[in-house]
């Protein structure tokens, strides 16, 4: 189904887990560390990349971090449940989503595969302002020059901007975007709208394309 | 004296004016008292040495037996205001004579001596001098003449010196008023400075500071006090230290202890999905072992997390992360996520919105709900309602109810009511974590029984967005 790299340092879990996604029909690469799985990310060039926080040297919000820096690959980070600071910091690496340890292979499954599938129905290209958003190729330019999203901020700014003016709850993003279920951490949102406020708006505040309806959500425009 | 004030403050300070005053006073008056009686006395004194001279100097040129006239000479010798007798004859001068007494006159004929009476007539004090005047012969023997003298003396001059002795005998009492307060506000500081340094010290050892003490001062009993306070406190500390040490110990090691199993479960959980996919191919033997290994590893996976949760309760780490939900969607959420919207009927108002943890609050619904559903029995409700101060859950099933001697333990962990311990997929930590959910919160969770029978939880959670709040609310982006 997919290429994923699985940096986990238990060895076991690591076999586990990989006899697991195989089974799923992934085909699984690991590394022990975030180094090494640094190494494998440049050369193996995985779809999904699947990561354990709490590694040895490197951590996994480091490793997030470098593998954001080099492109829209997304990111699954294994975290244990309640460290709510491993779940903010992981998500403000730039991680597309995680999952809680112990993960069960059908869930981390279904969340690999919602993240791969997040592109959007297409219906041609939309300008707002200065952006560009091509929903048939999927891509958005700024002002004329291309704007890098992972696949979830292009899912949410499509999602967004389907209808310009609407409010979306925290709860509606999550049901849209990540297909959570309904438990999904709102800060899933919140951390993917700061990105994407980081890539399309001009910095100044309020931002004008992702605003903010205090209380209730987000919603695109109006411009 | 009305009621006896309160505070020991208060109280030493009337005691203490009290005593003060009253001394004073008594002084003051027992003083002026015997001022008063030497006046009266020396007045009187000089009034009847006067009398007598003044008679003494007459008397010898006195004929015997005495006419009008020579009557008419003593009174005038004696002075004003008197009156002069012998048997029937009387010469009296002044308005005042008539007061002189039938007493005095009486006293004056059989005693033969000098007789004073005071008495009080027209509102005003009066001294009467009764005498009989002796006549001395030439070789010294004396006789009665038969003469009388009576003088009648106003003594309202001698009264009103002594009215102002006792007006500065009160005046000297209340002299001694101010300074008698001072006086006890001061005593009274002293006293209770140490005593108030005492209270202090076991407020703070009472809000649990115990390294809280006392230095003590002196001798006296409020240091031997003092002393005992401290000895207390150190005890106190002493075994508190211990106490909480051993608590850290057993609750780190609980934390410890299922951080670590969390690894070998997360080598499990994904190996037993591979096993249940490979079941089908399996002899019979081996595939219900394979199902009863993922059986069990999810159950010993739900048992790690309550206890990781539990651990987290008790070190004081759980944090609330709350947002604006609306609680009617949120607990049909929570039933439809484990399908049981079918088989809980819930009775809400449209719209319930306040600021909560979802997790925790789905935490909550979800052992209760699935409480009922499991030891109760149909019919399973859910109530939800609202007032400005809180909102209220109430959830009741149709069961036979919850045994009396239950009640109390239901939130005991590892505590499960049916006596023998039936394979439930609880871990036996749900309500114990449902309560601390709800009191995280600010709010609370009380077991008990509904009218008609069955078990009936209530859960209630403050509206103004509880305690402590911290972390991400994700009001901005």
């Amino acid at each position: 189904m997919a290429a994923i790299l699985l940096i986990e340092d238990d060895p076991l879990v690591r076999r586990g887990l990989q006899l697991a996604l195989n089974r799923h029909g992934h085909a699984v690469r690991t590394a022990d560390t975030g180094e090494h799985g640094l190494r494998q990310f440049h050369s193996e060039r995985p779809e999904l990349v699947v990561l354990d926080l709490m590694l040895p040297g490197l951590d996994g919000f480091g490793v997030c971090r470098r593998i954001r820096a080099d492109g829209d690959v997304p990111v699954i980070i294994l975290t244990a449940r309640g460290d709510d600071f491993d779940v903010v910091g992981g998500l403000e690496a730039g991680a597309d989503d995680y999952v809680v340890k112990p993960a069960r292979p059908t869930v981390l499954d279904a969340r690999i595969r919602a993240v791969l599938r997040r592109t959007s129905t297409p219906d041609g290209v939309r300008e707002y302002g200065g952006l560009r958003v091509d929903r048939t190729a999927l891509t958005v330019s700024l002002r004329g020059e291309p704007v890098m999203l992972t696949p979830t901020e292009l899912r949410l700014l499509l999602t967004l901007s389907r209808s310009p003016g609407r409010v979306f709850s925290r709860q509606q993003l999550l049901e849209e975007v990540w297909e959570q279920d309904y438990l999904g951490d709102s800060r899933l949102v919140d951390n993917c709208v700061q990105r994407l406020r980081l890539k399309i708006e001009d910095g100044s505040a309020p931002p004008s394309y992702v605003q903010t309806v205090r209380g209730f959500g987000y919603r695109f425009g109006p411009l | 004296m009305g009621p006896w004030p309160r505070g020991l403050r208060a109280r030493l300070l009337v005691a203490f004016v009290l005593v003060t005053v009253l001394g004073a006073a008594a002084a003051a008056w027992s003083g002026a008292g015997s001022a008063s009686t030497a006046l009266v006395a020396s007045a009187e004194q000089r009034l009847t040495e006067g009398l007598t001279g003044r008679i003494d100097a007459v008397t010898p040129q006195l004929p015997h037996p005495p006419d009008r006239d020579a009557l008419d000479r003593l009174r005038a010798a004696a002075g004003p205001d008197t009156l002069v007798t012998y048997r029937n004859l009387r010469s009296a001068d002044g308005d005042g004579t008539g007061l002189v007494t039938g007493e005095l006159r009486t006293a004056v004929r059989t005693r033969h001596e000098l007789v004073t009476q005071r008495i009080t007539a027209d509102g005003r004090p009066w001294l009467l001098i009764g005498t009989p005047v002796v006549i001395t012969a030439p070789d010294g023997a004396r006789t009665p003449s038969g003469i009388e003298v009576y003088s009648v003396h106003d003594l309202t001059g001698v009264e009103r010196q002594i009215g102002g002795l006792a007006a500065a005998a009160a005046g000297t009492a209340a002299l001694a008023l101010p300074p008698a307060v001072l006086l006890a506000l001061l005593a009274s500081r002293s006293v209770l400075r140490p005593v108030r340094r005492l209270r202090d010290t076991a407020q703070r050892l009472a809000d649990g500071d115990l390294g809280a003490r006392l230095p003590p001062r002196g001798a006296d009993e409020l240091a031997e006090l003092t002393a005992t306070v401290n000895g207390m406190a150190e005890s106190l500390q002493t075994s508190m230290t211990a106490m909480r040490r051993m608590q850290a110990d057993a609750r780190r090691f609980a934390a410890d202890v299922s951080h670590e199993l969390r690894t070998p479960l997360s080598t499990l959980t994904a190996v037993v999905e591979v096993l249940a996919t490979a079941a089908d191919g399996m002899p019979a033997d081996a595939r219900e072992s394979a199902e009863l290994a993922i059986t069990e590893t999810h159950r010993l996976v739900r048992l790690v997390e309550d206890l990781m949760e539990v651990s987290r309760f008790d070190a004081g780490t759980a944090r609330l992360r709350l947002e604006e939900t609306e609680l009617t969607g949120a607990v049909r959420d929570c039933l439809r996520a484990r399908g049981w919207l079918d088989r809980v009927d819930v009775e809400a108002p449209e719209e319930i919105r306040l600021r909560l943890d979802r997790r925790r609050l789905d935490v909550i619904m979800a052992n209760l709900a699935g409480n009922a559903l499991r030891h109760g029995g149909p019919p399973v409700r859910i109530r939800l309602s609202a007032s400005r101060e809180q909102v209220r859950a109430e959830v009741t099933d149709g069961g036979p109810g919850l045994p009396e001697q239950v009640v109390p333990q239901v939130f005991d962990r590892f505590y499960k009511a049916d006596a023998v311990r039936t394979r439930t997929p609880g871990s036996g930590l749900g309500l114990a974590i449902a309560l601390e959910n709800a009191r995280l919160h600010g709010g609370d969770l009380t077991a008990g029984n509904a009218d008609g029978a069955g078990a009936r939880f209530v859960l209630r959670l403050p509206r103004d967005g509880a305690v402590g709040v911290n972390g991400a609310d994700g009001e901005d982006g």
